[in-house]
This record gives structure tokens, C-alpha cells and sequence, in this order.
């Protein structure tokens, strides 16, 4: 049974890269305009261009041409870009570590944050916590992140002084200063996403606390506090574990924007860079790296579902 | 009791409905309360704090007497101006994004919950379309198709389609097993008639309100764009244009930046309430009566 | 009225003596009070059994004496004592810390829904060392051992692979034991159960009634047990507490009660269950069948993550036939294939194999284009009441959908519209409304209208009855013979609930796991069973002495 389940998680996983690449694909095949003077971007040559119509075999038929492309994917050659004159792996690699710092810190930082606060907003609905969460997150999914950025900024940086306005450390650069050019940054993030999270844990934990074994839990003469954490939280952990895979897109999405406000050099950074310079293989390169993303955090929690509900191990 | 009469008594009904329709009002009054041509730039007036008033000099030479309510930009434009005319592009944005994302995704819903092919194949490309951060999406749409009212309409309301598919599909799929859908089939009734007159209408509630937080996410998404200097030109005065404009110098005039965001916060703050409170009264699962 | 049931429990207190108890209602509901001047008592070894329909207030007095009333409910006035000691007086709780201390270990609860009573994601052998840990000291392999033991004695097969089973890995029986193990594990001397086996197969249901009774002799409790079913009451109980609309009608010991009614409304009520044994078998028209099924199966076939293909046959070899006038019943617990045997006659679903004919026309294969012209033959009213008439069309519409598909013309539809109000006894102005504001009975009849409307010569009634009230269900079986009378109708009746069976149908067909095990003239199924498993069925139905021969039309 838990072998099935993964197989047929890893093959529901076949179809979406595929709808992706094509996707990928597609887009610059679009584009009007000769396709190699698009790909080639601002910075080629004459010589180049010819090069390109060559390498990515211009004049065969477009499937042929969507195969070879696949093919130089799967061996990990991600194209090249022309205007930063470097293959695009090697642009991805450099830029990866401050995104996934970012987003793993904001993911953290929400979850440790929402997490709680929509427990106990369900507990006690009606109450105080449950009116602030609720008017919170719709408060936070209305400011866009950037404004947010802004205000922080505005406030902690400026008024207060006590974190840098912008940029970014490597880790190599010691962890302290790693970790304070990250906090307005995931805070900022963060803002959304736990409004996002914290809603959902509350209808989650609300929803499970209607079901009939917390009737016979109460019946049992067991306290509340475990009523509440060893039956209703055990209950709502696997569709809160859901909305986190969903939403890693979304996750993604925000990190694009904050980097440029904090002016973080980054993989947002570098997508933005590269569609106001049309420089379209690193844009199709950050795409399905992301896409990439997507699919092995949801696969994750697949796996996650395995220790949760039994009713998929068995 | 009467449904229209059920949502108005909703204070976040009435509140975001009120603080749009008072949107609407400014975004079409716009010619007329104190302002000039948003893209008209006046060099002797650059980068003046807010509240100056002075003699501004328009693209084809007249002149008149205004007060800068919110400061100028960089090139000498009136940010209260282009606040102002942003109003109407936020609201064209966000009602006709949702529109279209509605349109297009229940179409795509409909199909698929009811006829087992289609579903395969939409499902497949739905998923695969959640995967990209939807940001992205319209970015690379824009950056394809250029740069114009249409296509980030267009390019904003792609990436939302997924979700609209998914809750139609999921709405006909459930409704396909209720008993008065059997009955109508033992009762000889065609299938789309089925479609048009028992599923539609029970799907109407949920598409109603997710059609609003598109809306409100498509006004937000847009700012975004604009932001990055990737949606609109930079002279179209959109919310996110003028932020984006006013970044550069965000240390010394932060107003450029957060008199905008003064408008942009609450109209998507509105619809959101707007959404939370029709799925209040809307929503059967919410609803104290079943 | 107290009633003393033997002289030794007069100087015993009583386990459960509930005072004048009065629970409100929140004010937007149809009545004031769920429970108005409650008085009863429980003594030692005894079992009561609280009768009522829905909406009675049955349920309510469960919860009540456990102290978890739902949010909205209040408590006006009224004392709760158990065992001596007030749990509830002065319309206030003793502090929740006493309750907890008391749940589970001096008095015991089991509900109704055992397939969402048990938490999926723990063990079941955790759930219940959960109860034992809050109450005792005993170390984790004495609980152990408590538990494994009490699995024993609820009958559970292989208790230690129980322990570590999940919920959804067993069976609705399996599950309701564990409840069961659960509540009495403590030995408490107060059980509660409320409609404990109304979810479950009638033969689980006579295990589960009969470990009741054993285990209530075993150790002394009192049991309170809440049920609508009067056959259940008839097996069980000692004393009998009749309850209509929050207030108490009648109570008092079994015999009087069921045999000796005082009360008009315990008189009605008794008079609405139909008996165990059939009535004569009746004259027929005869005439050849109108639907008829010849050796239908329906296979389906599942494929798993690498492609292979799975087969399980929901139905087997189902052959049946229905004749002018007459009603055939078939009859089987859940997953018989009862249900699939009626979608198949009614092509809501393909059969896989086998024929099936509708009057003159073999219909087994046919498109769908080519079957809609021919639906108007057979007709059908299904279980659900609340959910079969579209929520959003005026109750007018929904009656002559099918009139109007069959080519009848607006006029037309809207003249048998009215007519059909008449049949079923409700005001023609009554078609502009919507059929959230009819009763559950009422929607039923304005169903079987429907169904009638398209001038059908088959009616399949697909559990039709199963979800009404029997006070309810006797009014629209009633509708039923008076319809098939005046046109000539045939029925296909399908049930769980032998009594309709006996009382309804002129030949039954019982089923079990997908096949026909027996099939004959009602009488002579229900006399002589011939089948195993029939004889079975049959046994387990419970209170075979309570229930009214249907008089012959």
C-alpha cells in the first residue's frame, strides 16, 4: 500500500514537469521575432546567432526541437545566456543560496508563528486571539510585500536603526551577520505567509474539533489541553501540511519581490534582470528551476503524509 | 430572508462594498477633483514635498494654479494626479482579471468534473501551471506579449485559472452525486441541461467569492508588476508605477512611495473583506441555516 | 412518575435519578425547550429505554447527564444524580474537574456513528490506554493487559492485532465494540447509549444488543438506552420512557408500555410499526412482467499505480421480474448489492453483464440518447428526501420535469401538476414553494409525485423509506398501495428493514454479498426460510412480538 502510494505520487509528478517544459518551451517560440536573435538576447553576435540556429537546430521540426532541448535538460545544460556570457546553471548556482535562505527562513519563521495562533483561535472561537488572527490575515494578504518591505525598512532600519536597510551575507561570512541582513527580509515575507498559514490552521483545528472522536474524547473524561493537541491537532496536521505544499509557489512568487526591495542577489533578482534585459534562457532556466522546487517540496509532503495519516500507510 | 438583504446587513459586506463604490467615484471624478494630466511633467516643480502649491505649466503650454497634495515625482508629475487616474486602472484590472479568470476557469471546471476525458488532460495542465510561481507567469506573459492594458489582464488572470478549475471541478464532482442530479437523469433530462440548471446555480455562491479575492489578488499583482518595472509603462500612472518611481529616492521622500500604498492597501483590503463576507452569507458551510 | 422495579432497589439509591430537568433551546428553534420537565430513574441491573422520534429530545438527555450539552443548548431547571451524588442541580454543573473525573470511569457513553466515533490517526489499543491512564495509576503493561482483556470480553476476534490496528482498517461492528470496550472498561455503573446499533446491519446489531445485555448482567450497571426503533425496545428493555417533543409521554415498565399503552400517542406510534409476520398473500392481475432481469452482474475494475487491473463484482448473476400490481422487495444489509442491483435496472449505471428489459424493450446496452425515450417506464424515488428535489426549483418545476421531458405540454404539465397535489394530500398553492420548507414526509410524497407525473408502469422505491420517522414511513407506504392500486403500478421495493418487507411486498428476493441467496412469496420467505443466511437475517431481527399486520387493500 505505502509503496503504491509513492509510485503513484512520483508518476503524478511525470505529468506536470512535462506540462512545465512545454510550457517553458513554448513561450519563447512565441515571442514574435526571429527566435535565435531572442534566445541570443542583447548581447550576441552575428556569429553567435548563427551558432544558436545551429545548436538548438532551428530549422528542424518543432518537436524534434522540443526533444533536443529535453534531452540537454535532463543532462543538467540549462542553456546559456548571452548577455551574462556564463552557462545558466552556473548563474542558478551562484544565486541559490540567498533564495533558499530567504525562503526557508520565512517558512520557518511562519510556521512557527501561525501555527499556534491558529490553534488557539480555534480553541477559543470568538475570542480575542481568533478576532486579531482573523483580522490579521486579511490585513496581511492585502499590503503587497513590498510595501510592506518598505515600512520595515521605514521603521527598523531608518527610525530605529537596528538592521541594515538592504543586501545580503553569505553564510562563509559568519552566521550573525548572515542572520541579521535576513530578518526584515523574512519578516517581511513572512507577513503573508502567516496570514495565509494562520487561517488555515484555524479552519483546520476548527473543523477537526467538530468531529464525532472529539465527542468520544470529552466522553473518556480527558482534559482539554489534550483533546486539543493529542486528537485535534493530529487531525488537522495533514491538511495544514497540504496548504504549505500548495502555497510553496506562492512562497516563491514573494521571494522574487523581496529580494528587490532588500536587494538581494538572488534568483528573484536574476529573473527580473533578465526579462528587462530579454535575455530568455536564464528566464526559461529560473522557471523550471522553481517549477523544480514546486514539485520536490509537494513530493516532501507527500512523504509527510505517510507519517500523518495512516489511512495512506495502510 | 431575502439574500440581497442577508449581505448588506454583513459589516464586511458593507464596508467593502462602500469603500469601492467611493473608489469608483473618486476613479471617475478624477478630471475633476484638483487634478491635471497625470503624465504632464513640470521641471520647475521636481521632487516638491507635499502640499506645495504653485503655477504649473501643461504639455501644450496653459497654465493653472494647483496644489500638490501629495508632493511630485522625479520628472515634476503630480503624485496626487496620477494616485487619482491610478484609481480606475486598479478597478479595470481587478474587475475584468476576475471576470475572465472566472469565465475561462468554470468553463474548464465544468468540463472536466462532467466528462471523464477532458478531465485527464485539463487536470494535468492545471497542475502543471500550479507549479509556476504565478508571479512568474504573468511576468513572462507580459515580457512576451508586450506590455498593454490587455495583455496583463491577460498575463494576471493565466495563473488563476488553475484554482477556479479546481473548485468548479470539485463542486461538480460532488454535485454529480446528489440525488436530485440522479433524478433528473432517471427523469430523462440531458446532460447539459443538468450542467446549465443544477450544477451552475449551486456553483454560483463559491465561484462569487473566489472571484473576489482574484480580483483583489489581481490589483495586488499588478502593483507588483509595476513595481518591478514589468508591467505597465512607467508613464501610465498605475499605484505600482509610482511606488516603483518613487523607490529610488525612498530614503529622502518615502511619501512618493507610501502616499500610493495609502490608496493600494485599502481597495485590496476592501474586496478581501468583500470576499470574506460573501462567503459568510454565501457559503452553505458557513451558513447557520443548512 | 418513579417506578420502583423490585423491592431489593428501594433501600438502593438509584444509579441515575434525573429531577424535573429542562434543557433550552437557543431561541431561532421551532420550540422553546429539547427536554421540558424530565423526571426518571435508573436502578441497579436495569435497562430503560428512551423512545422517540426524531426531534424528541432523546438524544439531548444523553448528553445532558454526560454534561456535554451542545453550544446554544441551556439548562433551565432541573437535578442529575448519579449514584447518590448530584452532578447537576440548580441549573448548574458540579466544576468540569468532578465531570472529567466521573466520564469514563462511573459512567460510560457509546454513540451512534461508530465508523467517525474513534480517532483515525491513533491506534485503537491508544485510545483506549488514553481512558485508562486518565483514570488510573496501573502501569503501561498492566494497562495492557486490562485492555487486551476487555477486547476479550467485548468479542473482539485477535485482540492484540485489534490493539494495534487503526480505526479505518475494521469494521463498523468491530469499531462499535471498541466504543463499547471503551466505555465499560472502567466498569461504570451508569452506561449510555445512544441509537448504539441504528448505523449498523441488523445481524451486527443483534451481537452488539446481545453484548449489551451480557455485559450489563455481567457488572450490575444501570443502561440508559435511546432508540426510535420499537423493535429494539421490545428485545431490551425493562422499562420503557416514551418521548414526543421534549416532553415525556408515557412511562413505565416494558409490558405495559408496549402491551398496555395508556397514552395515545404510545398507542399511535406502536401502531405505525409494521409487524414481522406477512399478511396473506393478495390477488394479482397478472400480465406479463413490466421489468424484468435476467443473470445481471456488474463487475468493476480498479487500476492500481502499475496498471494492473483489479476486479471486484459488486453483483452476481441478480435475476428478478416485476409484474402488474405486484410489489417485489428486495432485501440485504449494506454491500449486499441491493442498491447496484437497482441502479442497474434503472440504467443510472451499465451492467456488465446479463439482460434487462423494461416492458418489451432489452435495455442493457442501450445508449443513452436511445434509453432517454424510454424512461418514462420506470420511475424512481430514492432514500434521501432532503437531497433528491433540487433546493433551487419551486417544488412546482421539479414535479413536471420529467411530464415535460416525455413531450407534455406546459399547460398540460401545470393541470397534472395540481391533480398530483390532490393524490398526495397537499395544498396546490403549495407548487411556488421551495422544498426546504416542506417536512421530510412531505418531500417524499411530492418524490413519489414525480415519479408518477411521467405515467410510469414501474415504480423502484430505493430505500424510500429508510430515513422517516415510522410514523412518517406508515403514511407514505399507505401513498404507495394507493397509488399501485388505482394505476396498476408495479414496485420494486428495496430495503434493509425486514418489517416494510413482510408488510409491502408480495414476493422478496434476499441478497447477500452480490447475490440472490432466496427469492419467493413474502410468506413463505419469512415462514420457511430455506437459505442459511436468510435464517440469520431473520433471527436477528429484534422484538418479534411488537408490530401490526398490514390489513389487506
Amino acid at each position: 500500500m505505502m509503496l503504491s502510494f509513492l509510485g503513484k505520487r512520483l508518476i503524478a509528478t511525470v505529468p506536470v514537469v512535462l506540462v512545465v517544459a512545454v510550457a517553458v518551451f513554448t513561450i519563447v517560440r512565441l515571442t514574435p521575432g526571429d527566435p535565435a536573435a531572442i534566445i541570443g538576447g542583447n548581447g550576441a553576435t552575428s556569429e553567435d546567432l548563427d551558432r544558436i540556429r545551429v545548436q538548438l537546430g532551428l530549422d528542424k521540426p518543432l518537436l524534434t526541437q522540443f526533444l533536443l532541448w529535453a534531452g540537454q535538460v535532463l543532462q543538467g545544460d540549462l542553456g546559456f545566456s548571452y548577455y551574462l556570457n556564463k552557462p545558466v546553471v552556473e548563474l542558478i548556482g551562484q544565486r541559490v543560496g540567498p533564495t533558499l535562505s530567504l525562503a526557508c527562513g520565512t517558512l520557518i519563521l511562519a510556521i512557527i508563528i501561525a501555527l499556534p495562533l491558529g490553534t488557539v483561535a480555534a480553541w477559543r472561537m470568538g475570542g480575542l486571539v481568533d478576532k486579531a488572527v482573523m483580522a490579521f490575515s486579511v490585513a496581511g494578504f492585502s499590503v503587497p510585500v513590498f510595501v510592506i518591505g518598505y515600512v520595515l525598512i521605514y521603521l527598523a532600519a531608518l527610525k530605529l536603526q537596528w538592521f541594515p536597510v538592504q543586501g545580503y551575507r553569505r553564510l562563509s561570512e559568519g552566521a550573525w551577520l548572515w542572520a541579521r541582513h535576513l530578518v526584515l527580509p523574512c519578516l517581511t515575507l513572512a507577513v503573508t505567509y502567516v496570514a495565509l498559514l494562520a487561517r488555515v490552521t484555524r479552519a483546520a483545528v476548527s473543523e477537526a474539533l467538530t468531529e464525532d472522536y472529539i465527542r468520544t474524547a470529552r466522553a473518556k473524561g480527558i482534559g482539554e489541553k489534550a483533546v486539543l493537541t493529542h486528537h485535534a491537532l493530529r487531525n488537522a496536521a495533514v491538511p495544514v501540511v497540504t496548504v504549505i505544499g500548495v502555497s510553496a509557489a506562492l512562497l516563491l512568487g514573494g521571494v522574487v519581490v523581496t529580494e528587490t526591495v532588500y536587494a538581494i542577489p538572488g534568483l528573484g533578482q536574476l529573473t527580473v534582470d533578465a526579462v528587462l534585459n530579454r535575455d530568455f534562457p536564464v528566464l526559461q532556466g529560473v522557471v523550471l528551476f522553481f517549477a523544480m522546487i514546486y514539485v520536490v517540496v509537494n513530493l516532501l509532503v507527500d512523504f509527510a503524509y505517510l507519517i500523518l495519516d495512516p489511512r495512506i500507510r495502510y | 430572508m431575502n439574500t440581497w438583504k442577508r449581505l448588506w446587513r454583513h459589516g464586511a459586506v458593507r464596508g467593502g462594498v462602500l469603500v469601492l463604490a467611493a473608489l469608483t467615484i473618486v476613479g471617475a471624478l478624477a478630471p475633476w477633483l484638483g487634478t491635471f494630466d497625470p503624465s504632464a511633467m513640470d521641471a520647475s516643480f521636481i521632487s516638491v514635498p507635499a502640499g506645495t502649491a504653485g503655477r504649473v505649466t501643461l504639455l501644450d503650454g496653459s497654465q493653472i494654479d494647483h496644489t500638490f497634495w501629495m508632493g511630485s515625482d522625479s520628472v515634476g508629475r503630480d503624485i496626487w494626479s496620477r494616485v487619482l487616474y491610478g484609481t480606475r486602472i486598479s478597478l479595470v484590472v481587478g474587475v475584468f482579471t476576475a471576470g475572465l479568470a472566472v469565465v475561462i476557469g468554470c468553463t474548464c471546471g465544468l468540463l472536466a468534473g462532467y466528462f471523464r476525458t477532458a478531465d485527464a488532460l485539463l487536470m494535468r495542465i492545471m497542475d502543471g501551471m500550479m507549479a509556476i510561481p504565478a508571479v512568474l507567469v504573468a511576468i513572462t506573459l507580459v515580457a512576451v506579449l508586450g506590455a498593454s492594458l490587455s495583455t496583463v489582464i491577460l498575463a494576471i488572470a493565466v495563473p488563476e485559472v488553475p484554482r477556479v478549475t479546481r473548485l468548479v471541478r470539485s463542486l461538480v464532482i460532488s454535485l454529480r452525486e446528489e440525488s436530485f442530479v440522479e433524478a433528473a437523469r432517471a427523469l430523462a433530462t440531458r446532460n447539459i441541461v443538468i450542467l446549465w440548471r443544477d450544477i451552475l446555480p449551486n456553483a454560483a455562491a463559491p465561484l462569487i467569492v473566489q472571484g473576489t479575492f482574484i480580483a483583489a489578488s489581481a490589483v495586488l499583482t499588478e502593483a507588483i508588476l509595476s513595481f518591478l518595472g514589468l508591467g505597465l509603462p512607467a508613464d501610465v500612472p498605475t499605484w505600482g508605477n509610482i511606488m516603483a518611481e518613487g523607490r529610488v529616492a525612498f530614503s529622502q521622500a518615502p511619501g512618493n512611495v507610501l502616499f500610493p500604498a495609502l490608496f493600494l492597501v485599502p481597495t485590496i483590503l476592501a474586496v478581501n473583506l468583500l470576499g470574506d463576507g460573501l462567503r459568510d452569507v454565501l457559503d452553505p458551510k458557513f451558513a447557520k441555516r443548512a | 412518575m418513579p417506578h420502583v422495579a423490585g423491592d431489593a432497589s428501594r433501600l438502593v439509591a438509584p444509579v441515575l435519578d434525573v429531577r424535573g430537568l429542562q434543557v433550552a433551546l437557543p431561541g431561532d428553534a421551532d420550540r422553546s425547550h429539547a427536554i421540558e420537565r424530565m423526571d426518571l430513574r435508573i436502578d441497579q441491573g436495569r435497562t430503560l429505554c428512551i423512545v422517540g422520534e426524531s426531534g424528541s429530545g432523546k438524544s439531548v438527555l444523553a448528553t445532558t447527564v454526560m454534561g456535554l450539552l451542545a453550544q446554544g443548548l441551556s439548562i433551565t431547571s432541573g437535578e442529575v444524580h448519579l449514584k447518590g451524588e448530584i452532578i447537576l442541580g440548580g441549573g448548574q454543573y458540579v466544576p468540569e474537574r468532578r465531570l472529567r473525573a466521573l466520564r469514563g470511569r462511573a459512567m460510560g457513553m457509546v454513540f451512534q456513528e461508530p465508523m467517525t466515533a474513534l480517532n483515525p490517526v491513533l491506534t485503537c489499543g491508544e485510545q483506549v490506554d488514553e481512558l485508562l491512564r486518565t483514570h488510573t495509576n496501573a502501569d503501561s503493561a498492566q494497562r495492557e493487559a486490562q485492555i487486551l482483556e476487555v477486547f476479550e470480553r467485548v468479542r473482539l476476534p485477535d485482540p492484540a492485532r485489534i490493539f494495534a490496528s487503526y480505526p479505518h482498517q475494521l469494521s463498523g461492528g468491530q469499531r462499535q465494540r471498541i466504543v463499547i470496550a471503551m466505555a465499560i472498561i472502567l466498569k461504570p455503573r451508569l452506561l449510555i447509549c445512544d441509537e448504539p446499533t441504528t448505523a449498523l446491519d441488523v445481524t451486527t446489531q443483534a451481537e452488539i444488543l446481545k453484548l449489551i445485555a451480557e455485559l450489563r448482567a455481567e457488572q450490575g450497571s444501570a443502561v440508559l438506552f435511546i432508540t426510535h426503533d420499537m423493535g429494539v425496545v421490545a428485545e431490551i428493555a425493562d422499562e420503557v420512557l416514551v418521548m414526543h417533543r421534549g416532553k415525556v409521554v408515557e412511562q413505565g415498565s416494558r409490558e405495559q408500555v408496549l402491551h398496555r399503552p395508556r397514552e395515545e400517542y404510545t398507542r399511535m406510534l406502536l401502531a405505525a410499526v409494521p409487524g414481522m409476520v406477512p399478511p396473506p398473500p393478495r390477488e394479482l392481475p397478472g400480465g406479463s412482467a413490466l421489468l424484468s432481469a435476467r443473470r445481471v452482474g456488474k463487475t468493476y475494475v480498479r487500476r492500481d499505480w502499475l496498471g494492473r487491473a483489479h476486479r471486484s463484482a459488486a453483483l452476481h448473476d441478480a435475476s428478478l421480474s416485476v409484474r402488474p400490481g405486484e410489489t417485489v422487495g428486495i432485501v440485504g444489509e449494506s454491500g449486499s448489492g441491493k442498491s447496484t442491483f437497482a441502479r442497474c435496472m434503472l440504467r443510472l449505471i451499465e451492467p456488465t453483464e446479463g439482460v434487462i428489459t423494461w416492458g418489451d424493450s432489452e435495455v442493457q446496452s442501450l445508449p443513452e440518447r436511445r434509453l432517454r425515450a424510454l424512461r418514462s417506464h420506470v420511475q424512481v424515488v430514492f432514500q434521501d428526501p432532503n437531497r433528491s428535489l433540487n433546493p433551487r426549483r419551486t417544488v412546482g418545476s421539479s414535479l413536471v420535469e420529467g411530464a415535460i421531458n416525455f413531450g407534455m405540454t406546459a399547460a398540460k404539465a401545470r393541470e397534472l401538476a395540481e391533480t398530483l397535489m390532490d393524490r398526495i394530500r397537499l395544498p396546490r398553492a403549495a407548487l411556488e414553494r421551495y422544498p426546504h420548507q416542506f417536512s421530510g414526509g412531505q418531500r417524499q410524497r411530492l418524490a413519489i409525485a414525480r415519479a408518477v407525473a411521467c405515467q410510469p408502469r414501474v415504480l423502484v422505491a430505493d430505500e424510500a423509506v429508510s430515513a422517516l420517522d415510522v410514523s412518517v414511513q406508515a403514511q407514505i407506504l399507505d401513498l404507495l398501495r394507493e397509488i399501485q392500486r388505482d394505476l396498476g403500478l408495479g414496485i420494486l421495493f428495496i430495503t434493509h428493514d425486514l418489517r416494510v418487507a413482510a408488510q409491502l411486498c408480495d414476493r422478496v428476493i434476499v441478497m447477500n454479498r452480490g447475490q440472490v441467496v432466496e427469492e419467493g412469496p413474502t410468506a413463505q420467505v419469512f415462514s420457511r426460510p430455506a437459505h442459511p443466511y436468510t435464517q440469520r437475517l431473520l433471527a436477528a431481527a429484534p422484538g418479534a412480538d411488537v408490530g401490526v399486520v398490514a390489513a389487506v387493500a
